[in-house]
């Protein structure tokens, strides 16, 4: 897995780097720059995340993950995680390799679907913020319907993997 | 380089721990760098490249055209750019309002501007990028496949919901 992606990402990386060079050489250094910056700027939250999980984890059982979060967790299960994933505000960018260890100890593709959904498009911490910009009712009525999507591509995600 | 020290402050007592673990023979120290050193490495085998991608992104799409193009006549091809336009930008959704106020200004119907959120909460490329990384291709795109028609579903909803009194307010920060 994790030297496939490797050579699946960096073919890519590479080709698109040739192609820019080819068409604008000032453009692709511009681009390169930018890409650096911002790997720079992700990179000290994304450390933090990884030592959090990791410290989280040893202390976390695997048999308790696959119980609350695993294939007879059911209902139960995806009520956690909706709520864990509504009211969170890891970016969806870090809260990947959390979903990613989730997985692999034991948690269900549905549930895992569940929070990686309601973590992007629901916001609780932020619905103050919303509400400020489009109003009570659009900001209520944009998080609940996020919310019932969120559900549904959960129990469809769960069915096709 | 002060701001630099306390960004990394977490990492510096990680890597204190870490050692200190080694040298005194810490079992729970030396399980836990294990589970990070795993993590770290699944991380680097790919997000630098992404970022490589994700600048050169920046530099050549136009996204200052696609906002032109979004307005209340705009149909299927209103929200097929603004689907475009939100799946090149990249931060938490709290950074899409200010866009979604930008967008209104342009005149943008309310349709596109939620379609815009949704879109921007669960397509963006970057960050399809990671989730291939972490979870798969197969995850990655059967659950684009499944979230899109319901974000447009939304925006029709909402559209109804909030109809022709809708309007985004500036917030200055």
């Amino acid at each position: 897995m994790v030297f496939s992606n490797t050579f699946i990402f960096g073919l890519l990386t590479g080709m698109s780097v040739l192609i820019s060079l080819t068409l604008d050489k000032d453009k692709t250094v511009l681009g390169l720059k930018k890409g650096g910056k911002m790997l720079f700027n992700i990179l000290h939250p994304f450390l933090n995340i990884l030592i959090l999980i990791s410290i989280v984890l040893f202390f976390i059982p695997d048999p308790l993950i696959v119980h609350y979060l695993g294939a007879n967790s059911g209902w139960y299960g995806f009520g956690i995680a909706a709520f864990v994933g509504s009211i969170t505000l890891i970016p969806g960018f870090i809260s990947y390799p959390l979903a990613a260890a989730l997985l692999k100890q034991g948690a269900t593709y549905a549930v895992v679907a569940v929070f990686m959904t309601t973590m992007m498009m629901v916001g609780v911490v932020t619905l103050p913020l919303e509400i400020k910009y489009f109003g009570k009712k659009a900001a209520i009525a944009r998080n609940t319907l996020n919310l019932i999507a969120a559900i549904i591509i959960g129990i469809l995600m769960g069915w096709l993997m | 380089m002060k701001k630099h020290l306390k960004n990394y402050m977490w990492v510096i007592l990680f890597v204190l721990f870490s050692v200190g673990s080694y040298l005194i023979g810490f079992k729970p120290g030396l399980v836990i760098y294990s589970n990070f050193n795993e993590f770290f490495i699944e991380m680097i085998s790919f997000i630098p490249f992404l970022f490589i991608i994700i600048g050169l992104f920046d530099v050549w799409v136009p996204k200052e055209m696609l906002e032109k193009h979004v307005g209340r006549e705009s149909g299927v091809k209103g929200i097929f750019l603004v689907i475009l336009l939100a799946m090149l930008q990249a931060g938490p959704l709290y950074g899409a309002f200010p866009v979604a106020y930008v967008l209104f200004k342009k005149g943008a119907s309310v349709r596109n501007i939620f379609i815009y959120l949704g879109a921007f909460s669960s397509m963006k490329l970057p960050m399809l990028g990671i989730e291939i990384g972490y979870l798969g291709i197969k995850f990655t795109i059967l659950r684009t496949l499944i979230s899109l028609p319901l974000f447009i579903c939304i925006g029709f909803i909402m559209e109804k919901i909030v109809g022709s009194d809708f309007k985004v307010e500036e917030v200055k920060a």
